[in-house]
């Protein structure tokens, strides 16, 4: 038998249902694999190695005692460390939260740890999840297990990596402006920001509140959507939760798409998008016409301008969501000798140069006298965007394109340059300004070995039809590969 | 200030005695021990979240209500950003372009005078935490160390901004006094200023009477009651007038009144004023208030005060009297149910606004406390009013009664207080002191009758003072001049 470390989560919860294994047997693998590729990669900030033991031989005993969690009972994870989690260190990437020990968990947090699922650890991430890359963790990269020198994505990276790699089954990222698609596709793994409102955001250290969704990292179609129907449904703590019903997910994954109209978005397929990474996603749009699908070319002519409405919104939220960072109750604190001084000090010292320097664009963004011209017209931009989204969906059930217009880049290559960085986002940034769902799923790898993803995107509250073609598009790129890092390929759902 | 005019607006602050904070569950209790009524919402953990508190956004669209203000449909939260220790985010969640409540008015009386005074706007915010700050001033600029408690932060807060349409310390007191009185009467905050639960800012200009334009105004803060308000504002009108009238300039800026030296001074300059950067809530969805639900607020409202005092004074209640028994609330409550099982009126308002207020003084106690129910003082009038008891024993046994020795009845039987209107009783009496005193017998009967007085008093003082003078008088004429 393959290393437990590869097995996707629906095949080790058979396995654990049949009593083949146990969630421990599993866990000690993971853990293994995380003691061979951590060094290489830096996936994790914080990994509890007895704590998700403890955690394991309890999800064995509940179950030998008849409790049923559900897929992820047993099943190790890890979550993105801007996700609070009572009594383990939450830093969000960042030195102003360094030693921060919150007093309460996220709510995702809390449902996966009421399903009897592993908690491994916390995964790294740019700080406070700004960045497409990883390399603004103020605790050092997270590389990509395809190629240690190339990024893995971000600002997820790390919860990314460890999936790809086998230090974790699956794992919980966060999705501003694409932090949890992008890495996904750098990874080649299967990432999904859900409909805005879907799953709580309670507990997640906000970069963008109105932008910010929690999503599932697997490594297929159906553990993703297992993940994300395990936290997904109203939270009363979260004032923007939705409170209707969690749509059908699971339950579409075999339906196919025959006769579905799926729309490939214009202005994401030329200019801009490397050519490889476009050729491999013409190719699959044709295998999904062949399998029964009616592809058509839509514009969304907004979508050129959203990159730059998302760097005005996004910073001006975040402007003031990163104002309690102060030294005053919690965190770093650089000692003044008043309290302005010492605030100051603290907030110059405690954040990195991307945080600080979009702090500083969203202030300015806000200030009286420029609000009408950055942040005000960028909220009229996004009023577009959702527009077009919505003329969009009156003719076609999905849309499709690139999730990044590159594959892994290399680390350094674009950290002196913010705005090439900022490129890196603009296949994502779209949804998250109309508040839609979409995920990106593995199609292929590049000539150099590098995974791409294509990127499927769903009216909102509509994450079955995302998942239909997810699901498709997985059979039908039939893609095994797995980086060199984890000793052994993973075997088919 | 002769040929000056003040032009005056007052923000007020209204803390709502909710259950529960504005944004989480955390209890609302005025005196915890510090930092006890938290959570990870109130204290701006990193990732918490905001939930709106329904029953404070009831009681906001109440306290508009009585305002008659517009309430509006689709309200919004937005942030203001600044920096200070006690506020945990370090912006406040609040209210900016679409407040709960727009446009209302309150009606004062100053002296009989009546003035509307304009709301502009009724809106909703999170209260801060309390700093204490170890200097001798209190203030931050010279501590030593500052000490944080977040029991207040996130407190429900109604931000009431009037119109600048005050004139004169007196209104601007009158007016603080009725808008604590409407707000109680609602139930919504005990709005006390000793308590903090009330917080009046002034904005003060003074201009040429006749002048049209506002002259540069300043706000003036930390008024810790309704006199302080008054003195206060007098002492900034006066300086404001005498700064321009020794040819300097009034400069916009905030103001800290000193209760002490009875004096204010600057606390920030406009200059120094920040930019709030005010921007929509994400983490908070528009309030949708739709007509029924407005319908209901307008229906559900009590008897406001200014209507209640017009009430009971219509009913021949004399004015200072309603206004102690409103002001009170439970008097007002007590007349109601007294009046409505038939006592008359004015008597149980003489009562209630002055036996009953000093007896309560006296005893350091409050009404809930005393034994006096509505029928008592229906008994005490009907007694009154057949006769049955002088107003001065009335007094009596009211404050008997209020001290729980019985009803009415009862005590002026116990204590022997009734008075004798039987006249066939009395008769008897005033025969034997006219035959006692022939020489004053015969004054009435050549025409002078002024020592009536006299023989009244004499047969008081044969029945022990229970007999019902007005009686006595009667049969002395009658009987004086049948003999």
């Amino acid at each position: 038998m393959s290393d437990l470390a590869d097995l996707a989560v629906r095949e080790a919860a058979s396995l654990m249902r049949r009593g083949d294994v146990s969630s421990l047997e599993i866990t000690n693998a993971v853990i293994d694999r995380a003691g061979v590729t951590e060094s290489h990669l830096h996936a994790y900030l914080t990994f509890n190695q007895d704590a998700a033991r403890a955690a394991a031989g309890e999800a064995d005993a509940a179950r030998a005692a008849g409790r049923n969690g559900g897929l992820f009972h047993g099943i190790p994870i890890a979550l993105k460390d801007n996700l609070t989690t009572r009594g383990t260190e939450t830093t969000a990437g960042s030195k102003i939260l360094s030693g921060y020990v919150p007093p309460y968990s996220a709510t995702v947090v809390n449902r996966l740890r009421d399903r009897y699922a592993v908690i491994l650890g916390k995964t790294n991430l740019d700080e406070f999840a700004m960045g497409s890359s990883t390399e603004n963790s103020a605790y050092g990269p997270t590389r990509n297990p395809w190629d240690t020198e190339r990024v893995p994505g971000g600002s997820s990276g790390g919860s990314a990596a460890a999936v790809a790699v086998g230090s974790a089954l699956a794992a919980l990222g966060s999705d501003t402006g694409g932090s949890i698609r992008q890495p996904a596709s750098l990874c080649g793994i299967v990432g999904v920001k859900p409909t805005y409102g879907l799953v709580s955001r309670y507990g997640l250290i906000a970069f963008a509140s109105s932008l910010d969704q929690i999503g599932p990292f697997a490594r297929t179609v159906g553990d993703a959507a297992g993940l994300l129907e395990a936290i997904a449904g109203h939270d009363i703590h979260d004032a923007t939760s939705y409170r209707g019903d969690v749509p059908p997910i699971s339950t579409a994954l075999q339906t196919g798409v025959a006769g579905m109209k799926i729309g490939v978005v214009k202005e994401l397929s030329g200019d801009g998008i490397d050519h490889e990474v476009a050729a491999a996603c013409r190719a699959m749009y044709s295998k999904l016409e062949t399998a029964g699908a009616r592809v058509t070319e839509v514009s969304l002519p907004a979508s050129e301008t959203a990159l730059s409405a998302y760097y005005l919104i996004a910073p001006a939220e975040a402007s003031a969501n990163l104002a309690r960072f102060d030294g005053v109750r919690y965190g770093l604190r650089v000692d003044g000798d008043t309290t302005e001084e010492m605030m100051a000090r603290t907030r110059a010292e405690g954040f990195g140069p991307e945080v600080a320097r979009r702090i500083l664009l969203g202030t300015y963004a806000l200030s009286a006298g420029y609000y009408d011209a950055f942040y005000g017209q960028a909220q009229k931009v996004r009023t577009l965007v959702r527009r077009d989204f919505e003329a969009a969906y009156e003719d076609v059930d999905v849309l499709v394109s690139p999730t990044s217009p590159t594959t892994a880049f290399p680390i350094g290559e674009r950290i002196a340059d913010p705005l090439s960085m900022y490129y890196a986002d603009v296949c994502t940034i779209a949804s998250n300004l109309a508040g839609d769902p979409s995920g990106s799923v593995p199609i292929s790898l590049d000539s150099a070995g590098l995974p791409i993803g294509l990127q499927i995107m769903a009216p909102a509250l509509h994450e079955e039809q995302l998942f239909r073609v997810a699901a498709e598009v997985e059979r039908l790129a039939e893609f095994r590969q797995r980086p060199e890092l984890a000793t052994s390929e993973v075997r088919p759902a | 200030m002769r040929g000056w005019e003040a032009v005056i607006g007052i923000e007020t602050h209204v803390e709502l005695q909710t259950e529960s904070k504005m944004f989480c569950g955390c209890p609302v209790r005025f005196g915890a021990e510090p930092n006890t009524t938290v959570c990870p919402v109130c204290l701006g953990l990193p990732g918490a979240l905001p939930v709106p508190n329904e029953e404070a956004i009831e009681r906001i669209l109440r306290i508009g209500a009585a305002f008659e203000c517009t309430l509006v449909e689709g309200s919004l939260f937005h942030r203001k950003n600044y920096f200070y220790p006690d506020l945990p985010k370090n912006y406040q969640i609040t209210q900016y372009d679409l407040p709960f409540c727009i446009d209302g008015h309150l009606d004062i009386d100053v002296d009989g005078d009546e003035l509307r005074v304009g709301i502009t706007r009724v809106h909703m915010e999170e209260d801060t935490g309390k700093s204490i700050h170890g200097s001798e001033s209190g203030r931050i600029h010279d501590a030593k160390f500052s000490l944080l408690d977040f029991n207040r932060a996130g407190v429900p807060l109604v931000e009431i901004v009037s119109e600048p349409d005050i004139r004169t310390p007196e209104q601007a007191r009158a007016y603080a006094a009725e808008l604590q009185r409407v707000v109680r009467s609602l139930g919504v905050s005990d709005a006390r200023l000793e308590e903090g639960s009330v917080r009046f800012d002034a904005n003060i200009s003074v201009r040429r009477v006749g002048a049209d334009e506002f002259g540069t105004r300043a706000e003036v803060k930390n008024m810790n009651s309704l006199r302080s308000l008054q003195r206060a504002i007098a002492y900034e009108i006066d300086r404001q007038i005498a700064l321009i009238e020794s040819g300097a300039a009034v400069v916009q800026d905030t103001r800290h009144w000193d209760e002490g030296s009875g004096k204010t001074t600057s606390m920030r300059s406009k200059e120094e004023s920040e930019d709030y950067r005010y921007f929509q809530e994400p983490d908070l969805v528009p309030l949708h208030v739709d007509q029924p639900w407005r319908d209901r607020v307008f229906a559900s409202l009590p008897e406001l005060p200014a209507i209640r005092r017009h009430r009971i004074t219509a009913a021949g209640v004399d004015r200072q009297a309603a206004a102690v028994m409103v002001e009170a609330g439970d008097l007002a409550d007590l007349y109601d149910e007294a009046v409505s099982l038939g006592a008359e009126p004015r008597t149980v308002g003489n009562w209630l606004s002055g036996d009953v207020v000093a007896y309560l003084r006296r005893n350091e106690t409050s009404l809930a406390d005393t034994h006096l129910r509505p029928d008592h003082l229906y008994e005490l009038a009907t007694m009154v009013g057949e006769g049955a008891l002088s107003s001065t024993a009335a007094k009596d046994v009211l404050a008997r009664v209020l001290a729980g020795e019985g009803s009415p009845a009862a005590v002026a039987e116990q204590y022997d207080l009734l008075q004798i209107s039987d006249a066939g009783a009395l008769e008897a009496e005033v025969d034997a002191v006219l035959a006692g005193n022939p020489d004053v017998v015969a004054k009435l009967r050549a025409g002078d009758m002024k020592p009536v007085g006299f023989l009244v008093g004499q047969v008081m003082r044969a029945t022990g003072g229970k007999a019902d003078p007005r009686i006595v008088s009667d049969l002395i004429r009658t009987r004086a001049a049948a003999g």
